[in-house]
């Protein structure tokens, strides 16, 4: 017995990092090779972004102007309000995570009511009333930095979503009217880029609108950044509604549901649920796209960038800001595609 | 419509189609179908491929629309009314053939759904109802699995549960067992005869003839688009006149 058992062993070289080493990195002559090269190569390059952020590089810039580049020009007595946003957030972050988890079907509910009005509550407090004495108006005009990507990003999500699926179903309906109008848009928004649409919705709102109304740019980039994005949201979710069967829609209709309960109980769930990563792709290179908005002379994290390496005190720093920028672009988006993934698992996109 | 209802008698009809014909663009599907159910009848529709059967039954219950003639079910006339055709899917509990469950729900939230969300039930009632129809089916252990991890016809058993959650007075069943791997079969039609057993009025569209022996009132034959000929099951495999009808027999009870 014990004889067999020996032998039925794996060889000492097919198991363990050796043998995975041998399988995958060195398995052919020319897999040895490229594994030598690439390691050769990233070796070159850490140790020169290394060599780099250690020794050359001035973080000066970025640590005397953290401020601005996180707020702007927000009124630095004001910041404490930020701070309370940021956090609701968070709390509200690893409440619904809770929930979710735990599954507590009857919180989930108040959890969204939540989340709505935490929304509304953190527009108040940012942008605050004329002449209340605890949050004195902030101009919306002047948000900028870190957190007008932000607040672009949150308000284009947010809104074009709802906005989106609503064009899908436009678009898909059988009123003539509607169907043409969503068609009209959806392919009219996707056919220009979204450099025009910041333009147009400067120039044009103010058309619509009376005059008696004004919409701050901040507001105007807001507003095309979620038509822009709905157009693409539409078209994906166009794509999940394609890919459920009639059998669906006929076994809600038959058991009486009408037709506005089978697409809301049945249809749409598991359309969005198959878009959520197309869904959430379009949303990243949404907030990416914020820094689309320095064209029309706001100041996102980028736009701050820019102006504070133009400062005579701070020339040559363009690395260390950029270099900054970036990670912190990238932090943002990791966070973003981390959560929708963790969204697919709970939901068991792919499973069912 | 309330009037109709009341002067039904202990024999009264559940399912009238009166003339009822139907195209799709030029093709005659239904060419003037007469069909009458009476309460508590179990009625087998069987044809070849093609000729109309599943048209004839979702026709009843307006997931095909007809261009002629009436249907009138328990009372309620099929017309362009949506509230009466609510009315009527209300009655009507239906099976599809690829059992067509909610693969986002559990068995037990595809039972419940449409009791909640049509009869409005509190959820409570709803679920404790789900699990009797999962225990009468025979699948009271399977309530929290997904359809994607059920087999076929334990599928077809939560469908047949879902429609009955509804509390129909009319059942229609589309071939239930033809998507089913040969071993199902059985556990699903023994839910069915159960069910027919019980006294509910329904039409099956199969070609389980052994079914239609046990339990049908009267076995149908459907061909191009009309009942060709129609008799009571003992009756039906020896005295058939149709040369077609006999056709057809041969080839399903062969095989
Ligand atoms: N939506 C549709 N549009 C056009 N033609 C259709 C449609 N649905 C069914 N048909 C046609 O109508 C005829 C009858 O179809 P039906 O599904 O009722 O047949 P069936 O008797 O149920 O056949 P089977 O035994 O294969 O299920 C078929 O020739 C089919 O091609
Ligand atoms: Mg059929």
């Amino acid at each position: 017995m014990t004889v067999d058992v020996e032998v039925m062993k794996p060889p000492r070289t097919e198991v363990g990092a050796l043998g995975w080493l041998r399988k995958n990195l060195f398995g052919t002559w020319y897999d040895a090779l490229l594994t030598v090269g690439s390691v050769a190569f990233i070796c070159v390059v850490l140790y020169g972004v290394f060599n780099w952020a250690l020794n050359t590089a001035k973080w000066g810039v970025v640590t005397t102007n953290i401020k601005v580049f996180m707020v702007g020009r927000y009124p630095y007595s004001e910041v404490w309000r930020i701070w309370t946003s940021v956090g609701l957030f968070l709390v509200m972050a690893l409440v619904s995570l809770v929930v979710w988890k735990r599954n507590v079907t009857k919180a989930r509910r108040g959890v969204t009511i939540a989340w709505v009005i935490v929304l509304l509550l953190t527009i108040v407090l940012l942008k605050g009333f004329g002449d209340l004495p605890l949050i004195p108006s902030v101009p919306i005009n002047i948000w900028s930095g870190l957190m007008l990507t932000l607040a672009l990003g949150i308000v284009g999500i947010v809104a074009s979503f709802p906005m989106g699926v609503l064009l899908a179903l436009g678009r898909r309906s059988s009123l003539p009217v509607i169907k043409v109008f969503c068609t009209t848009y959806i392919e009219g928004i996707r056919g220009v880029p979204l450099i025009s649409v910041l333009f147009m919705s400067m120039l044009m709102i103010p058309l619509f609108l009376p005059p008696s109304i004004r919409l701050d740019n901040v507001l105007r980039a807001m507003v095309a950044m979620t038509l822009f994005s709905a157009a693409y949201v539409a078209e994906n979710v166009r794509g999940g509604l394609q890919a459920i069967p009639e059998g669906q829609y006929e076994a809600g209709r038959a058991v009486g549901l009408n037709e506005g309960l089978v697409m809301v109980l049945i249809v749409l769930p598991q359309a969005l649920r198959a878009m959520i990563p197309a869904i959430v792709g379009q949303f990243i290179s949404l907030y990416k796209d914020t820094s689309l908005v320095v064209i029309v002379g706001l100041l996102d994290i980028l736009g701050v960038a820019k102006a504070v390496t133009g400062q005579r005190e701070w020339i040559g720093t363009q690395k260390e800001v950029f270099a900054f920028a970036g990670v912190i672009f990238f932090v943002t988006c990791s966070a973003l595609s981390y959560a929708s993934r963790r969204l697919e698992k709970q939901l068991g996109v792919g499973e069912r | 419509m309330e009037n109709e209802r009341s002067e039904a008698s202990e024999t009264r009809e559940m399912i009238i189609c009166r003339d009822v014909h139907k195209w799709f663009g030029d093709f005659h599907v239904l060419r003037g179908v007469n069909l009458t159910l009476t309460k508590g009848e179990v009625v087998v529709i069987c044809g070849p491929s093609g000729s109309g059967k599943s048209t004839l039954i979702r026709t009843i219950n307006r997931l095909e629309e007809h261009q002629k003639g009436d249907i009138i079910v328990d009372g309620i006339e099929l017309t362009h009314d949506i509230r009466n055709v609510h009315a009527i899917r209300k009655e009507i509990g239906m099976v599809f053939q690829h059992f067509n469950l909610f693969p986002h729900l559990t068995a037990l939230q595809n039972v419940t759904l449409a009791p909640v969300y049509v009869r409005r039930w509190s959820k409570d009632k709803a679920e404790e109802v789900a699990r009797q129809l999962l225990q009468r089916v025979g699948i009271p252990e399977q309530a929290d699995k997904f359809p994607g991890q059920l087999s076929g016809g334990q599928q077809q058993r939560v469908a047949i549960a879902r429609a009955l959650a509804m509390q129909p007075k009319i059942m229609f069943f589309d071939e239930p067992t033809s998507a089913l791997d040969p071993e199902m079969i059985k556990e699903v039609l023994d839910v069915m005869i159960e069910l027919a057993k019980g006294g509910m009025t329904m039409i099956v569209v199969t070609h389980e003839m052994g079914f239609a022996r046990e339990v049908s009132n009267r076995i149908i034959f459907f061909d191009e688009g009309d009942i060709v000929e129609e008799a009571p099951p003992d009756r039906f495999f020896t005295e058939c006149k149709e040369p077609r009808t006999m056709l057809f027999l041969s080839q399903i009870l062969t095989t």
